[in-house]
Parts: structure tokens; C-alpha cells; sequence
């Protein structure tokens, strides 16, 4: 009878308030952006935060990832807030990956690492990406920064139960098919706005044979999606991950985990308020030509014409992204050249992502003129790519190796597009300015942007690494 | 205590378009800020300033008629993208009080409410009546009563709007919804008790 989401949520329930729940939050992610004004808040009304030993801190979005970062963060802002966060990890007793910590990286990638994100928690984040940790089958979700303070003085937050949708995906994908390609043709499908008020089950055999890495890229984008809440159901390749890492059940505490995990995947006969099927046997690599997730292609295919549109304002949305994207109708995606090349995020910035995009690297070399930046997730991917030589292989290639942070996907620290340069990017937003003001972004999967760098355009990977 | 949300009329500014992310909303280099103020400098600062930094004369914000206007008229799935409360404070900075549009992401919509900033939802043919009334006529006013959840357009039209009743009761009263929510902090506690209980390997604390 009933779902994943719902056996978490209910049993989280504090209490009731007409149709709100007060919700009981079990970890909280925090970073040096969306958390200052949070900490402010409690400070002035003199209030304690309720359960460090809950919350984990970690500057991402603002960090350079050049080498000399440790000593010298040039932009004065940037490194006031980083500053901030660390003066109030301290202050409150909360946990800290501060910047010279080897397990620092991503927000989103470090919690998992750490063993912190398990099957049925609820987790919070003042990001809208958290939705990534939903992969373990956990209740995830962003919030703003009012939200943070509220969590921070009470552990709970007031929340509308969302609708339920399930996303079941079937059929192998096709070599140099990804999760991301999988996200990028659900977004197209049900649109930007199209899980807006739900939480989204993502199921079926496809989801079901991808590793912990490729379900939290598939969880990443639902917010991409408009929804809040991705969720992938627990099975042994999420016990698999969890198992040893540092927050993971202990020992003698193991069994009855699982146990407990075992009974959250959905009922057979779960409610669900919206069900959509996919199938991904025949699935191309996907990327984007306009200023919206949902405006995602097969690879072979060309910028589409506003005017074979029906709807006006979806024609004058579609003009308005080509003008601003500098292109036009027809153009065959594969003519489209690029100038940079950004493999990172907390999509695909964790080790199968490196490794995918280090096949197609390796023996070739970024075409003349590309910058390609290889930023990996966190310093442990960091460490096991260099374990395995991926740092060799993408530098020997022509690619920058840096250290972890967000780096060029948001344009907030040193690693940005300038005005007019087109990018094709492994991050998750294509908005305007969203790399840096005028940049152009072209969402696409690891080995894909590795292809786009070694051909110095939009390519089919399938061709590239032929 | 936050000031409380009053009945106003003020003049309606009209940004017809869809989509309309976080990100266009304010860029984030200015998210560098450990402040809540200040920030309506950087709001939609893209589309108000070309890249010489000059005003783009025909961006709504910028026409002298839309000047000092307090609701922002908008299109479908406004404030998508990422979380940022900044968003709100930016929008709140530069006079907004209140947003129109047909529908909205559900993190920026809690946002507004935190801050004590008004998302209206109206139905679409609603929204698209008072964004061409606010484009041909520009400087009409909107009036906005949420004691009586009613919008009434510059011709005189009025909309109804429906808004959870405990949002519109803490909108009005200023409410700090912190404190309220310490008052339940016995069934917090008695919670966590249970909770750690059930699933103790959820407790194992985070070493500060």
C-alpha cells in the first residue's frame, strides 16, 4: 500500500498542524553559502543549535581549485564566507571538511562517502541539489536558508506531504549511454515544471543495474525536473556501498540495519498520483541546446525552430534561448564548436563519472583552442583517480586536473565562462549566465564532454572513441 | 518578530516570462554575502544592465512607468532552479512584496513565506489577463488584500487567491515560526528518544 517515500515520511511524523507534518530531520548538510544567515539568525535570538554531532560542514561553491588555494583565496568575499563557515562550525561544535581536509569536496558527494546518507533517513541541505542523496533511498530535499536556521534550533521542519510519482525505466542502455543521459531525456519529457509538488520514485530494471554513482546523477537532476525529492528504492548495491564507511552502522548494529532497510522498498500495490514510463533500449547520448534543462536532444539531432512550436509563449521561450545561446535553427547539434570544457559537479564529478570521460581521454588530445577542466568530486575521488592514473590519462590529453569543488558549474569562484564562450559542461543547469554572465552551457554526460573536448565541437562520443 | 503583511496598493510590474530561475533572479556572484540585506543590487542583474553595465531601457524594471512598483506579475514555474533564499531577499531589497504568477518551484515559494514576501497563484488566463493590462497601460496598480485573499487588477478586476491558512496567519501576525516551533520541543525530545531506540546507528554524532 504504500511507498518508499511515504514509509520514510510517516515515519518522521513529530506531529501535526492541519496538513502540515513536523517533520524530524536525522542529518543536515550545510556549506559556506546558504548557511551564514542561518547561523546569524540563531545568534541573535540566542538560540543553540540542537544536534551538531547531526550536521556536517563543507565549504564547495566558493573554493578555487587551483593548488595554491590553501594559502591564498584571492576574492575577498569568497573567502570571508568560507571564513564564516568556519568560525560557526567551530563555535557550535559542528563537524568540519574545511578546505585543506583530504576528504573536502562536494556537498552532495562527501555525505554518502562519509556513510552518513542510509537507506530511510530524512536529510536536508540549503541546496537545491540535495535531492542527489535520494539515491539511497532516503528522504532528501533542498531548502532555503530560513529553513537551515529552523533546522539548525530544532531538528524539524514543517512540511505539505508531496504527491507521489513513479518514473520506471526499462531496458539496457546502449554503450556510451549514461544515467545522465537517462535524466536528461526524463527532464525533456515531463519538462522543467513537470515534478513541481512531488516526490519522484525513479524504478524499473534500468535504475535497478546502475551503480550507487549513477543513481545519484539520475537523483541530482529531479529538481531539474521541478521536483524536490528523488528516491531510488535500497538493495544490496546500496548495502554494498555502505558497508565500512565511517557513519555506517556499526558492527553489531549491521544486521538489524539492513534489516530495517529491507522493508522500505515500495509496497506492490503503492499509491502513486502520476506514473511515467520510459524506455531507455534505444536511448541516445543527450544534450541541451537551450537555456533549460528540458531542452534536451538526441545527439544527432539539430536545434529545433521555435515556430514549428503550437504554443506562442513556448515559441517566444525557445527564441529567446537560441538568441541568447547564439544559434540557429537547423544547425546540426554536432557543428556546434565549443571553447571549454567543464567535467565536474555534483552530477558527475564521482568515480565512474572520471572513468568514463578518461576512456575517451585517453590516447587523444583536446583539440587546439579547448580548455578542458577535469574537477573532480571530493578529495577521496580525487585520491582514487589518481590511484588509477586518471589524473595521467586526462592531463597527458590535454585536460586541467584541479582539486575538488563546484567549480564551473555556477560561476561563484575563479572557474567561470566569460561572455559568449560555449561550454559543453557534465553540471546540471544550462541557465543564462548560470557558468558565468553570457556564458552558453550545453549539458551532456561525462564522456560526452570528453568527446566535445577531443573534437572541439559537440560530438557523438560513439564516433570519437570508434 | 518580522513586520507584519498589510494590505497594499502599488504599481504592478509585468516580467512575461516563463521559467523564470533563481539564477536570473541574482546571479550567483552575489551570493558572496553573509547578510540577508543589500542584495536587490544584483537582482536580475543580467537582464537590467547590458555588459557595459548600462540599464537595458526596455527590461520592465527599468521603465520609469514600473518604478517603485511592489508585485512582480510573472509567468509559470517562477523561481526555479537553485534553492537560494537570496532570491527572496533580493526581491524583497529592491521593493517587491508580493509575486503573481501561475505556478511557482516549491522551494521558492517556502522561501517567500519565511520572509514574509506574498506568492500569489492564480489560475494562467488570470495571470495573462493582468500581464497585458500592466504591458499596454504601464503603471497600473495592483491592490493586494490577503486578510480577504483577494488581488484586484488596475481595471478594477478582482481575483480571489487561496493561501494555507497557517502561512496566511503568520504573513499577517509577523510570526516567527522558530519559536513556535520550540514550543512543541517536549514532542521533539520524546521523538528523538523513540527514534534512537528503533534505529540507533542514525546517532552515531559527527565528531566536532
Amino acid at each position: 500500500m504504500a511507498t518508499l517515500f511515504a514509509k520514510i515520511w510517516d515515519r518522521h511524523v513529530v506531529t501535526r498542524r492541519g496538513e502540515d507534518v513536523l517533520l524530524y530531520v536525522d542529518r543536515h548538510l550545510v556549506h559556506e553559502v546558504t548557511s551564514p544567515q542561518a547561523f546569524e539568525g540563531l545568534r541573535l535570538a540566542g538560540r543553540p543549535v540542537r544536534r551538531p554531532g547531526s550536521i556536517l560542514a563543507v565549504p564547495d561553491h566558493n573554493v578555487p581549485t587551483t593548488p595554491d588555494r590553501a594559502e591564498r583565496i584571492e576574492d575577498r568575499e569568497s573567502r570571508e564566507q568560507i571564513e564564516t563557515l568556519r568560525k560557526n562550525a567551530l563555535g557550535t561544535g559542528v563537524a568540519l571538511y574545511d578546505i585543506t581536509d583530504p576528504r573536502q569536496g562536494i556537498v552532495h558527494i562527501i555525505g554518502p562517502e562519509a556513510g552518513l546518507v542510509q537507506p530511510g533517513v530524512t536529510i536536508v541541505c540549503g541546496d537545491s541539489h540535495t535531492g542527489t542523496l535520494g539515491a539511497f533511498g532516503a528522504i532528501a530535499f533542498g531548502i532555503g536558508t530560513s529553513e537551515v536556521e529552523h533546522v539548525l534550533a530544532t531538528q524539524t521542519l514543517w512540511q505539505k506531504t508531496p504527491r507521489q510519482m513513479r518514473i520506471t525505466v526499462t531496458g539496457s542502455l546502449r554503450p556510451f549511454v549514461t544515467p545522465k543521459d537517462v535524466i536528461l531525456a526524463v527532464i525533456a519529457r515531463i519538462g522543467a515544471a513537470g515534478g513541481t509538488g512531488y516526490a519522484i520514485e525513479f524504478a524499473g530494471e534500468t535504475i535497478r543495474r546502475m551503480s550507487m554513482e549513477g543513481r545519484m546523477t539520475v537523483c541530482n537532476m529531479t529538481i531539474e525536473a521541478g521536483a524536490r525529492f528523488g528516491l531510488i528504492a535500497p538493495d544490496e548495491i546500496t548495502f554494498a556501498y555502505l558497508e565500512g564507511r565511517p557513519l555506517a552502522p556499526p558492527q553489531e548494529q549491521w544486521d538489524a540495519a539492513v534489516a530495517y532497510w529491507k522493508g522500505l522498498p515500495s509496497d506492490p500495490d503503492g499509491a502513486w498520483d502520476r506514473e511515467v514510463a520510459l524506455s531507455a533500449s534505444s536511448l541516445e547520448p543527450h544534450v541541451t541546446w537551450g537555456t533549460s534543462p528540458q531542452d534536451a536532444l538526441p545527439v544527432g539531432g539539430y536545434v529545433p525552430d521555435p515556430a514549428a512550436h503550437a504554443e506562442p509563449g513556448e515559441q517566444a521561450r525557445m527564441r529567446r534561448a537560441l538568441e541568447y545561446m547564439g544559434l540557429t535553427p537547423g544547425t546540426k547539434l554536432t557543428d556546434i564548436p565549443v571553447d571549454k570544457v567543464f567535467i565536474g559537479s555534483c552530477t558527475n564529478a564521482r568515480i565512474e563519472d572520471l572513468r568514463a570521460a578518461a576512456a575517451v581521454a585517453k590516447g587523444r588530445k583536446v583539440a587546439p583552442g579547448v580548455t578542458a577542466l577535469v574537477v573532480p568530486g571530493s578529495g577521496l575521488v580525487k585520491r582514487q583517480a589518481e590511484g588509477e592514473g586518471l589524473d595521467r590519462v586526462f592531463v597527458e590529453a590535454g585536460f586541467q586536473w584541479r582539486l575538488p569543488g563546484c567549480s564551473m558549474c555556477l560561476g561563484m569562484n575563479p572557474d567561470k565562462l566569460k561572455p559568449g564562450e560555449r561550454c559543453a559542461s557534465t553540471s546540471n543547469r544550462n541557465f543564462e549566465g548560470r557558468q558565468g554572465p553570457g556564458g552558453r552551457t550545453h549539458l551532456m554526460s561525462p564522456p560526452m564532454a570528453a568527446a566535445a573536448a577531443v573534437a572541439g565541437r559537440i560530438a557523438d562520443v560513439r564516433e570519437v572513441a570508434r | 518578530m518580522r513586520e507584519p503583511f498589510t494590505s497594499f496598493v502599488a504599481v504592478g510590474v509585468p516580467l512575461d516570462r516563463g521559467n523564470v530561475d533563481t539564477d536570473a533572479i541574482i546571479p550567483a556572484r552575489f551570493l558572496k554575502t553573509i547578510k540577508r540585506t543589500g542584495l536587490g543590487e544584483g537582482l536580475f542583474f543580467a537582464w537590467r544592465y547590458d555588459a557595459e553595465g548600462k540599464e537595458r531601457p526596455d527590461f520592465p524594471l527599468n521603465r520609469p512607468e514600473y518604478r517603485g512598483g511592489k508585485v512582480l506579475v510573472a509567468w509559470e514555474n517562477f523561481g526555479c532552479g537553485s534553492s537560494r533564499e537570496h532570491a527572496v531577499w533580493a526581491l524583497m531589497d529592491f521593493g517587491f512584496r508580493a509575486v503573481v504568477a501561475p505556478s511557482y518551484s516549491d522551494i521558492f515559494h517556502n522561501n517567500c513565506l519565511k520572509n514574509g514576501m506574498l506568492p500569489v497563484t492564480l489560475p494562467a488566463a488570470e495571470v495573462r489577463a493582468l500581464l497585458d493590462a500592466l504591458l499596454a497601460a504601464p503603471g497600473g496598480k495592483v491592490e493586494i488584500d490577503l486578510a480577504g485573499q483577494s488581488l484586484k487588477g488596475p481595471k478594477g478586476d478582482v481575483h480571489p487567491f487561496r493561501i494555507d491558512p497557517f502561512a496566511k496567519t503568520c504573513l499577517l501576525e509577523g510570526l516567527d515560526e522558530i519559536a513556535l516551533t520550540l514550543s512543541s520541543a517536549a514532542e521533539i525530545d520524546r521523538y528523538e528518544r523513540e527514534r534512537k531506540k528503533a534505529t540507533p546507528w542514525l546517532f552515531r554524532d559527527l565528531p566536532g
